[in-house]
């Protein structure tokens, strides 16, 4: 059930699409109308989401730290495990961000013979997801040759050498297929291992099949069913300049799938801001990995400390002054 | 209550399989030795707690307030307006299920809601349901449940079957710290009156007597000159600590533990050796006679309650800085909260070694310095003469307490004072140690006996690398530098690997240093006759 209503859903996204363009005709409906509305649903929903985490204040200093505290001068200091600089946090956050610094620590228990626990690395879900989010990002941007006029040389030479292997007309982009064996890998893991699979509400899966029916039905574009890519062009470089027209060859035939890709790619925009893959915005805001950990160094000021009550030592010494005097323990007030 | 007898290969004997039913459809059973007891009302009306009531973990009701719904809600409303961390933690999870075997008592246990990702799925359902839209609408298939009685229990049993050790964190790609949910849950479980007898009797007796165990003045100054006695019996040297005293240097806190019980004290008779050799101008306090902090485990604001005596006491006595015990989450809070609560501490002066000179650099704003820093600079400048061969009859390894490696980073300054005072020193393995260290399995307030189970289970991870180095290096001593870790560690080594005593690392030091005017020593700090140095007949 949590698999099936995410996948049904993903396929009902992909047929009223499908259905929406050649049947009903509503192409302007769905290749102009709902993107616009789901750009602006992700940027309006993206900040709405910053702006509600970073309106909680961060009342105290909570680094985790992962390595030896900035101390006595002698004692070698783990200056990006435990940063106590800037610099250190921004070296942390950016292992963290680029290259999934925790996910890389990553072991295994496994209790042996039934008597003893043994540990042992395990890197590849941290291999799976950086291989995702890469492939991920390095798609992103060649797309962005669809959305400005002349394509600059940073994002032809990306596509280079994406496509470096040289196989295929059109060439074959090893995004491509790593993104979906790094899909495959991370929704097999979901599916077979028993804990994973116990902790997977339909919010793990949907994103998964949505970003994967993405991934398939663009591939599909490019390598089979062949989009007419100067009638893409045309078509977003209107959506950008807000003039939006609807090229002749992308109504008929297989453009279809175009308008499928699209409508995908909409709905997992207006999906983001309310979803867990805000994970994207939020890792930055993490208090356990974006503070310096120097509290005992500079004091760190909690907006909404208030005065509490105390049981002040005066109370303590009427409390017990005679037992105190009785002990020698000298006393305020004879 | 029956005694908790299960022997040691069948709790090991661990199923990790989940349950058939999916955990929102798994009934939560409060299991007899997994448990801690209530509180009594007393000791929360000491402390003015709200909604105090009569109940009993196993009953079917709770005597929950009529309005509890609206208590948890608003309270947890209220938390998430107060804390990022809450906010975002409840936010961006993706279950990647990175943290799941990284829990000592999930390892120990196999109980899925031990997962710190499920553990966090138990308030972070209740969150989607009531406070996004996504749960609102979609209820369960948005990972969202209603909030009912049971779930109450539910949180109960399993926020207090965690010990806010933040390994879960150190493996999170986004650094989500399950310390930081469960401090939440278990404010809004203190809201509703629902708190631990063994963490409600030390927060009142702190509040009241200065320390979690209670101990009134005189009979901590009779408990410290106890120990005087057997050190004159074990060095021959008269020592004179001094209590509340005025216009003393350093304040010295520790946690109580270590006045109270065994091994603990030979700990605090560490600190009365080294101080005393140092000839250290510093006073012990009465009043503020606990560095731990039990309402660290009910809600900030009774923990800042029961903190703030530190800096009021050092402020009364006039010291210059603070000097501070061995101890674990003592130190959490020290390091990550005192200054914000009480600071600035102007009243103090920047913490200046009287023996060294060495300014602590990294104490300058909070001034207050963990006794691991002071000693490793004392040694580092050639300030103690130490014999090493004094605990040649130990096999030494060093376990790290879950805050001072992950809330703090102290992990090479008490190794550093080991390796100076023992000939015999090996690590545990590098998956078990430092910031991948594991938690002793009672810490938060869990040390009670009636929850034995839950300790052994949640001790096991820890036991089972003191028991590699126990067969690979023949280890036969587990230091630490926590109160708790020496209450605790002692009850799961015996019961997982008998044979390996626990110690402070003061107790080692005070071992080997060698004090002006002592007697050839032929004791040991636990008046067991030094090996090879036995009295001549």
């Amino acid at each position: 059930m949590k698999m099936l209503l995410p996948f049904v859903a993903v396929m009902a996204l992909a047929a009223a699409a499908l259905m929406a363009v050649n049947v009903a005709n509503l192409h302007f409906l769905f290749g102009v109308i709902i993107p616009y509305i789901a750009f602006a649903v992700f940027v309006g929903g993206f900040v709405y989401r910053i702006v509600k985490w970073a309106s909680s204040p961060v009342p105290f200093r909570i680094p985790t730290t992962c390595g030896q505290e900035f101390s006595l001068p002698w004692v070698k200091q783990n200056k990006i495990e435990n940063p106590s600089t800037a610099a250190g946090v921004i070296i942390r956050m950016a292992l963290e961000i680029f290259l999934f610094r925790s996910l890389f620590r990553n072991i295994k228990a496994e209790l042996r013979d039934g008597q003893k626990i043994v540990y042992g690395s395990d890197k590849w879900l941290w291999l799976a997801g950086l291989a995702f989010h890469w492939t991920f990002l390095v798609i992103l941007v060649r797309h962005l040759r669809f959305f400005v006029g002349d394509v600059p040389m940073c994002i032809a030479a990306l596509e280079h050498l994406d496509g470096f292997l040289q196989i295929g007309v059109p060439m074959l982009y090893i995004t491509d297929g790593v993104i979906l064996a790094a899909i495959g890998y991370l929704f097999i893991r979901r599916v077979l291992l028993p804990q994973i699979r116990y902790i997977s509400l339909p919010a793990d899966y949907f994103p998964l099949f949505l970003i994967a029916a993405v991934v398939i039905s663009g591939i599909l574009m490019r390598y089979i069913t062949k989009v007419d890519v100067v009638g893409v062009k045309n078509f977003t470089m209107g959506l950008v300049t807000f003039n939006p027209v609807i090229p002749a060859t992308l109504m008929q035939g297989n453009g279809a799938f175009f308008f499928l890709h699209v409508f995908l790619i909409s709905a997992l925009f207006a999906y983001f801001p309310f979803s867990k893959l805000m994970h994207m915005g939020g890792v930055f805001m993490s208090p356990t990995r974006n503070m310096i950990n120097n509290s005992r160094m500079v004091r760190h000021v909690n907006p909404w400390n208030y005065p509490v009550h105390v049981h002040t030592y005066e109370e303590y010494e009427n409390d017990f002054r005679a037992k105190m005097k009785d002990a020698g323990i000298p006393v305020e007030k004879e | 209550m029956a005694k908790f007898t299960a022997k040691p290969k069948d709790l090991i004997n661990i199923d990790y399989t989940p349950p058939k039913t999916e955990w929102m459809d798994t009934p939560t059973e409060i299991r007899e030795h997994m448990f801690c007891h209530a509180t009594k009302a007393k000791d929360l009306e000491t402390v003015e707690f709200p909604n105090i009531h009569e109940w009993r973990p196993q009953d079917e009701d709770w005597n929950l307030p009529a309005n509890w719904e609206q208590i948890v809600l608003q309270g947890m409303q209220d938390l998430l307006k107060k804390y990022r961390s809450f906010q975002l933690f409840m936010d961006i999870c993706v279950r990647c299920g990175a943290c799941a075997d990284k829990c000592h008592f999930f390892i120990g246990s196999g109980d899925p809601k031990n997962m710190p990702v499920l553990r966090a799925e138990l308030l972070r359902s209740v969150y989607r349901g009531n406070f996004t839209l996504a749960g609102k609408i979609l209820k369960k298939i948005a990972g969202a449940r209603e909030l009912t009685p049971s779930v109450i229990k539910e949180w109960w049993y399993y926020f207090y079957q965690c010990t806010e050790c933040r390994r879960c964190s150190v493996f999170c790609p986004y650094g989500i710290d399950t310390a930081e949910i469960t401090m939440m849950a278990r404010e809004l479980l203190n809201l509703l009156g629902l708190q631990l007898g063994w963490i409600g009797g030390p927060v009142a007796n702190c509040y009241m007597k200065g320390n979690h165990l209670g101990l009134e003045p005189h009979t901590i100054k009779s408990s410290v000159e106890f120990f005087l006695d057997d050190i004159k019996e074990i060095t021959g040297i008269t020592i004179e600590p001094t209590f509340n005293r005025k216009g003393a240097e350093i304040l010295f806190v520790t946690p109580s533990g270590d006045l109270f019980a065994n091994p603990g004290t030979y700990t605090a008779m560490g600190y009365l050796m080294l101080f005393h050799e140092l000839g250290l101008d510093y006073t012990w306090s009465t009043y503020a006679s606990e560095g731990g902090n039990f309402g660290f485990f009910t809600s900030n604001e009774m923990a800042k309650r029961l903190n703030s005596k530190i800096y009021a006491e050092a402020k009364r006595l006039g010291v210059k800085w603070i000097l501070g015990g061995e101890c674990g989450h003592m130190w959490r809070v020290i390091h990550q909260y005192m200054d914000t609560w009480q600071g600035p501490a102007d009243f103090l002066q920047e913490p200046v070694s009287p023996i060294t000179g060495t300014k602590f650099e990294n104490a300058k704003a909070t001034k207050m310095v963990h006794i691991a820093e002071f000693t490793a600079d004392l040694i580092k400048h050639n300030k103690l003469k130490l014999d090493k061969s004094r605990n040649d009859h130990l096999v030494v390894t060093y376990h790290d307490s879950c805050n001072t490696s992950r809330g703090m980073g102290m992990l090479e300054e008490p190794r550093y004072i080991i390796n100076n005072v023992c000939n015999h020193f090996h690590e545990m393995p590098e998956d078990t140690i430092k910031e991948k260290t594991f938690c002793c399995g009672s810490g938060t307030g869990l040390n009670a006996s009636e929850n034995m189970e839950l300790r052994m289970r949640g001790g096991l991870p820890r036991a089972n690398a003191v028991k590699y180095v126990k067969e690979k290096h023949g280890v036969n001593m587990l230091a630490n530098v926590c109160a708790i870790d020496r209450a605790t560690l002692s009850a799961s080594v015996d019961y997982w690997v008998p044979g390996t005593a626990v110690c402070g690392t003061h107790e080692l030091v005070a071992n080997a240093l060698v004090m002006k005017g002592e007697k050839e020593r032929t004791l040991d700090i636990r008046l067991e006759p030094l090996p090879g140095k036995e009295a001549s007949e």
